[in-house]
């Protein structure tokens, strides 16, 4: 007998979802590349580019998502402890990286400049916001997961969400490597 | 069926003096005419013979027809695949080859071959009218165009406003016109006459108003018209008047200006792609 | 205060012009009937417990069926109302509508035939085709499946709701082309109501799409390969690839609009740097395949119906499914035949062009395939036929008009102008509804166990065939006119006027066709006696779903059937009919009904209406309480339930007396 939602299922469903996800990005993209120059009298990407704090961003999100492979290793030895220590480590990571991106916004905005200036920062703001947002996303994700194996342990279901939500973070990640290379390092420098 | 077909092909081959796409005036509208109608013909090719097939397969072969073969296992003979592949690959590979061609020839931002001299009108689409300046001859009018026959015309176009579709469907095809930047549309008359133009993309509450004549004159006429223009008390299309008259307006009538402000067209692009603080 | 509270909501916004008012009134009065009907019989709970909270693909299959024909009847009486100002509107006469409202009108028009008509009856009939035809009980996600299916109403519903609130639609077009949609030009809440009605069905449909291309891929039953799959199944899977292919840029693009129109953003504004040619190409890059999305499943319903009723098998079944994937491949790759008047150069027009001429070969390997397999057949002639030989007719002559705008030089003389506007028509109504209406016709018995009166249903079917020529055929002529789309009034001089008239005529053969329809069903159920079908098998089927009862049993299938080939059933009816039947039973899973998809759809269309109105409070509590209703299903365990095997053999036994 087949159980219902076999994780194969879910997890082939889970690929096909961020398979949309990354399309939708895939769109931000191409409205930051074609709207990059139209800065139109505003701040510029040069301007806005400051390379030791966009490669500690980085990094900082890089180090997230091998604390989150460490997760699930632990997961796979269940060993109970370290994947919700993980978990945590995992989060507070992404609570670093989303400060920084936050402080990033704000120090555009304190030079008299928004989304409203220009074309260009309408599509950046949109760009790099629509990441931080999913980062965002899987932080609550990760919180209510933690609560839940504390409460529940490693049911199922939980052990299938602590997975997908690997996945989600490391897809994430990658994006987060198209926006670095894009969007700073090609058009910045 | 096939009614449809032939009564189509009826209207095309007739081509009452109503249809002007078919019943053309101009150099490229002569020629689109002609690809439509090689095309239909080419398609022919494949429709008929698709519904005179449905027919005959279904007339032999209805329920009840015991003495007709039924065969209901056979589901695969690679020659007829192939054959049904084949055939309209042949009729698309022609039609794709008649394109690549045509739309070179005829691509809108190609200069017409001509001995004479081009005649340049900038086009600007408003809300809801047309603008037309002729830098050279210094003059502009509202929802009306004249120009010499045989000659070759360069529309360059741009909007101020929502976008638009500049349309003389006896002259030849559309050509969208958009703000902060320039389409450009090459037309010839070939014969004297007035013809309608008008907008083909919806652009707000007065779209359906947004018309305007094409009359193509000859030489003589042309300059003759010119020159009435200028002399007359027509106003000078100055920068504020511009601005009146862009102002949202329905059904405007044809109004004409005896001069232009320098550069009022390049000014009307350049507005969508600078910032003020800049200038 | 105020502000706070209502947002840009103000008394004004209540009906006050002649169609809001009787748009407001019909709706409120067709409320309240059925709240009095239901009340009256004490439905309710039923209606609750049995239908809203469902997660049986075959009864949300059905609800979406329902929804899209109320639909079909409001974007039908746009239609008529577009017909008769154009019939009227010459010269002195401006008609009977104002410039606005008719482009309101044909803008509500286009939006609703495609995403809540058309979209609605295609899930229709996937939900409850595709698990029967694949030998599955269920879809990979049932709770998605429902959670897709009341996001539709609840985007349906939002799209009429302008008549109470706000009175104002967009004007602008189906696809909202930017910069008219945009701040500038649009002030008003009319986009805002198109934006909101569009991301929330469009999440739906995105739901839907996954959660049918995982079914289609991993739950069929044991046996049934790739290469086994029947027509339907298969031209449905490519739809479905499709949705998840482009339907995220709908989402994306949309909310850039939004973002423009509600933070001030410049990505298709007119100034700062915005570029709205950006928005056309993004929007069509969506909006092309959409049109396969409609067209597919239809092109599969034709594969079952001309397979079933030549009493043959499907000729060049491999063809077939490469022409299937071929088409939904070049649909990827022709956006830009839609604007060739935007003066891309001649290189990359001539491509595009060429593109578009080569979707015709898998087309018409398509035709000729079908062609073949009656040939040598025994070919009756029932009413989904007749729908397959009124979509022949209409749909090559359709093609043939397409391939000639798809030639960049006629397209310059034939862009939105009325011939373009009877080129799509042929296709989606010739192709795409008229493929609806066979399959309805063909599956009917099998959702309901009565078979439709075949009489009605020809008569229907001339009225609409007549109907429809006598209507489009002369907007194909209007085109070579020079009438361009979109008129709410012309010249007299054009000479128009003669053709607008036949046309507004058609229109009501169309509406007698209608009504032969809606008159067919009633009679059927009336004369049920006569009608009924008990075998289950009402046209000596060929695929899995005639292998069932009509209805089927809620689980579908009591045992998984094992597939040896093509044609799972016939080959079952002709070489084994002697086998014993197993009768050994297992324990089924099925999910639990629940009502969270109701609820979340509920907050979300909170949601949009508070957005629309800028009432911020209501609009974080629209999100807020869908996330939270989210989360809580997402953590719920005990979504599912077990049938246990005495309890099948019990329905069995009872079904089988």
């Amino acid at each position: 007998m087949e159980k219902h939602n076999s994780d194969d299922k879910v997890f082939f469903g889970f690929w096909v979802y961020l398979m949309t996800d990354l399309l939708m990005f895939a769109v931000l993209f191409a409205t930051f590349a074609v709207l990059r120059n139209n800065t139109f009298g505003g701040i510029t990407i040069r301007e806005i580019f400051d390379p030791p704090a966009v490669l500690t961003e980085t990094l900082i999100l890089l180090t997230s998502s091998f604390v989150m492979g460490l997760a699930i290793v632990s997961l796979n030895y269940k060993k109970k402890f370290f994947t919700i220590f993980f978990l945590i480590l995992t989060f507070i990571l992404g609570l670093m990286f989303l400060e920084m991106e936050f402080s990033e916004f704000i120090h555009i905005i304190e030079q008299g400049y928004s989304w409203q200036t220009s074309a260009f920062l309408s599509s950046f703001f949109t760009l790099v916001g629509t990441h931080g947002l999913h980062i965002a996303v899987g932080l609550i994700w990760m919180g209510i997961l933690v609560a839940q194996l504390l409460r529940r342990g490693f049911t199922t279901g939980n052990l299938r969400k602590v997975r997908l939500l690997s996945m989600f973070w490391h897809f994430l990640d990658i994006v987060w490597i198209f926006i670095f290379t894009i969007v700073y390092l090609m058009s910045g420098i | 069926m096939l009614i449809i077909d032939v009564i189509l092909l009826g209207i095309i081959l007739v081509g009452g003096n109503d249809i002007p796409v078919l019943n053309p005036m101009g150099f490229v509208a002569q020629k689109e005419r002609d690809l439509i109608i090689t095309f239909i013909l080419l398609m022919s090719f494949i429709v008929i013979p698709v519904f005179i097939l449905t027919f005959l397969i279904v007339w032999k072969y209805k329920a009840g027809n015991s003495h007709t073969k039924y065969d209901p296992d056979s589901h695969h003979d690679s020659k007829l695949e192939i054959l049904w592949w084949a055939l309209p690959a042949m009729i698309v590979f022609t039609l794709a080859i008649i394109t690549w061609k045509s739309t070179h020839e005829l691509d809108p931002y190609k200069p017409l071959d001509s001995d004479k001299k081009p005649v340049i009108i900038q086009v600007v689409a408003l809300r809801w009218k047309w603008l037309f300046i002729y830098p050279e001859q210094n003059i502009a009018a509202v929802n009306f165009i004249q120009f010499p026959i045989a000659t070759p015309i360069n529309f360059e176009l741009t909007a101020d406003g929502p976008m638009n579709s500049f349309w003389i469907p006896q002259l030849g095809g559309q050509i969208y016109a958009m703000t902060g930047m320039q389409t450009k549309r090459h037309l010839m008359a070939n014969e004297i006459g007035e013809f309608s133009g008008t907008a083909a993309e919806i652009n707000g509450k007065g779209f359906a108003g947004m018309k305007f004549v094409a009359k193509a004159s000859s030489q003589a006429d042309f300059d003759g018209w010119v020159q009435n223009i200028k002399k007359s008390t027509h106003p000078p299309l100055s920068k504020s008047e511009y601005e009146n008259l862009a102002r949202p307006s329905e059904n405007n009538p044809v109004v004409f200006y005896s001069s232009t402000e320098e550069s009022l067209y390049d000014s009307i692009i350049m507005k969508y792609m600078t910032s003020t603080e800049n200038k | 205060m105020t502000d706070f509270i209502f947002g840009k909501l103000t008394l004004s916004a209540l009906p006050h012009e002649w169609f809001t008012i009787a748009g407001t009134i019909s709706m409120i009065a067709g409320g309240i009937s059925v709240a009095i009907f239901l009340t009256y019989f004490r439905r309710w709970k039923w209606l609750w417990q049995e239908w809203f909270t469902s997660v049986d693909p075959k009864k949300i299959g059905i609800m979406y069926a329902i929804v899209a024909l109320l639909m079909f009847f409001r974007g039908g009486l746009d239609a008529v109302m577009i017909w008769i100002q154009q019939a009227l509107s010459s010269g002195a006469s401006q008609g009977y509508l104002s410039a606005d409202h008719f482009q309101q009108i044909f803008t509500a028009h286009g939006v609703i035939m495609v995403f809540f008509v058309t979209m609605g009856f295609l899930f229709a009939l996937l939900n409850y085709i595709v698990p029967l035809q694949i030998g599955a009980r269920d879809l990979a996600f049932p709770f998605l499946n429902t959670l897709g299916f009341w996001l539709y109403v609840a985007g349906a519903i939002l799209i009429n709701l302008f008549f109470l609130v706000g009175g104002e639609f967009a004007a602008t077009g189906w696809l909202a082309i930017a910069p008219l949609s945009g701040l500038e030009f649009s002030p008003g809440v009319g986009v805002d109501y198109w934006l909101m009605s569009l991301q929330i069905s469009g999440l739906g449909t995105l739901l839907g799409g996954i959660n049918f291309l995982v079914t289609i891929l991993k739950m069929r039953a044991p046996g049934m390969t790739l290469s086994r799959m029947p027509l339907f199944v298969w031209t449905s899977l490519c739809s479905m690839v499709l949705v998840v292919c482009v339907f995220p840029l709908l989402t994306a693009t949309t909310a850039l609009l939004f973002l423009d129109r509600y933070l001030g953003m410049h990505f298709f504004t007119t100034g700062f740097g915005g570029n709205a040619m950006m928005y056309i190409n993004l929007i069509w890059m969506w909006g092309h395949p959409e049109v396969y999305i409609l067209i597919l499943p239809a092109f599969g319903v034709y594969s079952e119906v001309v397979t079933t009723f030549s009493q043959k098998r499907l000729a060049g079944y491999t063809s077939m499914v490469f022409a299937t994937i071929g088409i939904t491949l070049l649909a990827l790759l022709v956006w830009l035949h839609h604007f060739f008047t935007m003066g891309a150069g001649a290189n990359v027009n001539a491509f595009f062009g060429m593109m578009t001429m080569v979707i015709a070969i898998p087309t018409g390997v398509q035709v000729f395939n079908w062609l073949t397999t009656m040939y040598k057949g025994r070919i009756r002639i029932t009413t989904p036929m007749l729908w397959f030989f009124g979509f022949i007719s209409t749909f090559t002559l359709g093609g043939a008009a397409g391939v000639l705008l798809a030639s960049p030089p006629a397209n310059f003389q034939l862009h939105n102008s009325l011939f373009l506007v009877a080129h799509f028509h042929t296709m989606v109504i010739g192709g795409a509804l008229f493929g609806i209406f066979a399959g309805i016709t063909y599956w009917f018995p099998k959702v309901t166990g009565i078979k439709l009166n075949e009489q009605l249903g020809k008569y229907s079917f001339w009225c609409w065939i007549i109907g429809f020529l006598v209507s489009f055929v002369p907007l194909y002529i209007l085109g070579f006119m020079g009438a361009t789309r979109r008129l709410d009034h012309y010249d007299a001089s054009t000479g128009w006027q003669p053709l607008f008239i036949v046309s507004a005529l058609g229109a009501f053969i169309i509406a007698a066709g209608v009504a032969m329809q809606i008159l067919q069903i009633i009679v059927s159920i009336i004369q049920k006696k006569q009608n009924l079908d008990k075998t289950g098998d009402p046209w000596d089927g060929r695929t899995l779903e005639w292998s069932t009862s009509s209805p089927p049993p809620f689980y579908n299938f009591a045992i998984i059937p094992e597939v040896t080939s093509r044609d799972a059933f016939w080959e079952k009816k002709s070489s084994s009919s002697k086998a014993p039947k197993d009768n050994h039973y297992e324990d089924i899973i099925l999910p639990k009904n629940t009502a969270m998809g109701i609820y979340i759809s509920a907050l979300v269309f909170l949601l949009g209406f508070a957005v629309i109105w800028h009432i911020i409070w209501l609009a974080v509590l629209g999100l807020g309480g869908a996330l939270v209703c989210f989360i809580i299903r997402a953590f719920d365990e005990e979504t599912e339930y077990i049938l246990p095997a005495k309890e099948v053999a019990k329905i069995e036994a009872g079904r089988n007396k």
